[in-house]
């Protein structure tokens, strides 16, 4: 299969398949974020670079035999490893015994909110997560050193590459405000169900994605104007940072939620909707900026 | 659980589960690719709304029945939008129908 | 009954992703994969209600969402990347 576009959606496919066992084994959160993020951002991400590097890959001139070997003794090489591990849902296994248990048996009594993945994600490992929005605001930042923050230039007005379509255009109008409403659905109720702020922030963005796809890219941009977004994107890491820098300047250890409340347990709630709030704020941030990055280009000859 | 919502659930995940296995085999068997989206498109657009009904019919009322409903209107609205933008869009790209079939499909494909 | 219907969308997704594997031209993976999406929406749908899992419906509107979003970003970029049709 040369044609990559083929690929692409082969790969939409592939991560549908893998969200549905993810879901299989419970981790509603984790097949929430596949979702997103595997079958949406990233085919969209794929095909709009696709767009700048040509639709058929190149016949390799070496033998393909010696790679599938490698892939071949390297996968065999993992089952093995497998089997010295312990069973799926083994109580007795390492992972359950180090912090696993704590979360399980105290994160409800001392979050107060129910979802333990939201508990663990922005307050336990607050400090981790802290870290991971860095990745995803340097990921940002690379792309623009990359592809330059100016976007390749003036957008297109009123182009739409798949021809005239009103009825695509009128649906799309009509659901926009939904897909942004579910996005900040998605937001608030991270403390309760599956979801938060990186997957609110990937399908808030996928909201203006559609935007864009469907209107010409001079649209979009109207409403989310390009140079704002790396100043989006910062302002998210900074109300992150700012959580911790206010704990510090009150003499509590760095994103100590207690101190934002009188009592401790709204504190903490606060400091959860914040911190979820900085990450979701960069998130979106970034994924439209490679988006227009990557979509705004025009392929070279 | 009441009798008749019982068989009233069952009818229609019956019905759903026919159009959708119909519109599988559609896409499988039939010769070129608008009228696959022919076979495709609109029994999906039936099959989703069945197979969705049948099985709030078997929920207790609660917001996840809502949110069913909510799914089910989306499909509705999407599938048909995105069969018609595909088959459009093959038209657009220069993707005509077969000759022959052109003649006898003309209504459906516009 | 349930478990009947989740079979029946297992069978179409297979179906699909056949017609997916097969081609021939870029709009018919294009339809496959679109139909397979909204299957799996369905099976997650069903089968989170047969099987009780937690918080499949949420999971399931985004799928729907991301399907229609997808499908419009591979019919939006085709053009751009086309011209030599090779198969």
């Amino acid at each position: 299969m040369r044609d990559l576009f083929a690929v692409a959606m082969m790969f939409g496919i592939y991560s549908l398949l893998t969200a549905a066992l993810f879901m299989d084994l419970d981790a509603a959160d984790v097949a929430f974020t596949e979702a997103a993020v595997g079958a949406g951002v990233t085919t969209i991400l794929l095909l709009s670079s696709l767009r700048l590097t040509g639709r058929w890959e190149r016949r390799p001139k070496h033998s393909p035999l010696l790679p599938l070997l490698v892939v071949g003794v390297t996968g065999a090489a993992l089952v093995y490893g497998t089997l010295d591990m312990p069973h799926l849902g083994d109580p007795q296994a390492p992972v359950h015994q180090h912090v696993a248990p704590h979360y399980i048996e105290n994160a409800p009594q001392e979050m107060g909110i129910p979802n333990i993945v939201t508990a663990v994600l922005a307050s336990y490992r607050g400090f981790d997560t802290l870290g991971e929005t860095l990745v995803i605001f340097t990921a940002g930042l690379s792309v623009f050193l990359l592809l330059g923050s100016r976007a390749g230039g003036r957008p297109r007005p009123g182009k739409t590459a798949i021809g005239e379509q009103p009825v695509l255009r009128l649906v799309v109008k009509v659901l926009i405000p939904f897909i942004l409403l579910f996005a900040l659905y998605v937001q608030l109720h991270g403390e309760y169900g599956a979801g938060g702020g990186f997957q609110a922030g990937v399908i808030f963005a996928t909201g203006m994605v559609l935007y864009d796809l469907v209107f010409g890219e001079g649209d979009a941009r109207l409403v989310v104007p390009a140079r704002w977004l790396p100043r989006l994107a910062a302002f998210g890491i900074l109300v992150y940072g700012s959580v911790g820098l206010y704990a510090l300047l009150h003499g509590r250890p760095f994103l100590d939620y207690t101190v934002l409340a009188e009592d401790p347990m709204v504190g903490r709630h606060l400091g959860i909707l914040l911190v979820e709030l900085g990450i979701g704020i960069c998130v979106f941030a970034v994924v439209l900026s490679i988006f227009y990055a990557l979509s705004g280009r025009r392929r070279q000859p | 659980m009441n009798l008749l919502l019982e068989g009233l659930s069952a009818a229609c995940l019956l019905a759903g589960s026919f159009l959708c296995i119909t519109g599988g085999v559609g896409l499988l068997r039939l010769p070129d690719f608008f009228s696959r989206v022919h076979a495709a498109g609109v029994t999906e657009t039936l099959a989703a709304p069945l197979l969705l009904t049948g099985l709030m019919l078997q929920m207790d009322w609660s917001l996840d029945l809502l949110k069913v409903l909510l799914i089910m209107l989306f499909l509705l609205a999407t599938n048909p939008t995105a069969s018609h933008a595909m088959a459009k869009a093959a038209l657009h790209g220069g993707q005509g129908p077969n000759d022959e079939k052109a003649e006898e499909d003309k209504g459906s494909i516009s | 009954m349930l478990n009947a219907a989740v079979l029946a969308i297992m069978v179409t997704m297979a179906l699909a992703l056949v017609r997916a594997f097969m081609g021939p031209t870029a709009y018919d993976r294009l339809l496959a994969a679109n139909l397979f999406g909204t299957k799996t929406v369905l099976l997650i749908a069903l089968a989170g209600h047969a099987l009780d899992w937690s918080g499949f419906l949420d999971v399931a509107l985004l799928y729907a969402m991301v399907n229609f979003v997808g499908t419009i970003a591979v019919m939006r970029f085709f053009e751009y990347g086309a011209g030599e049709e090779e198969e």
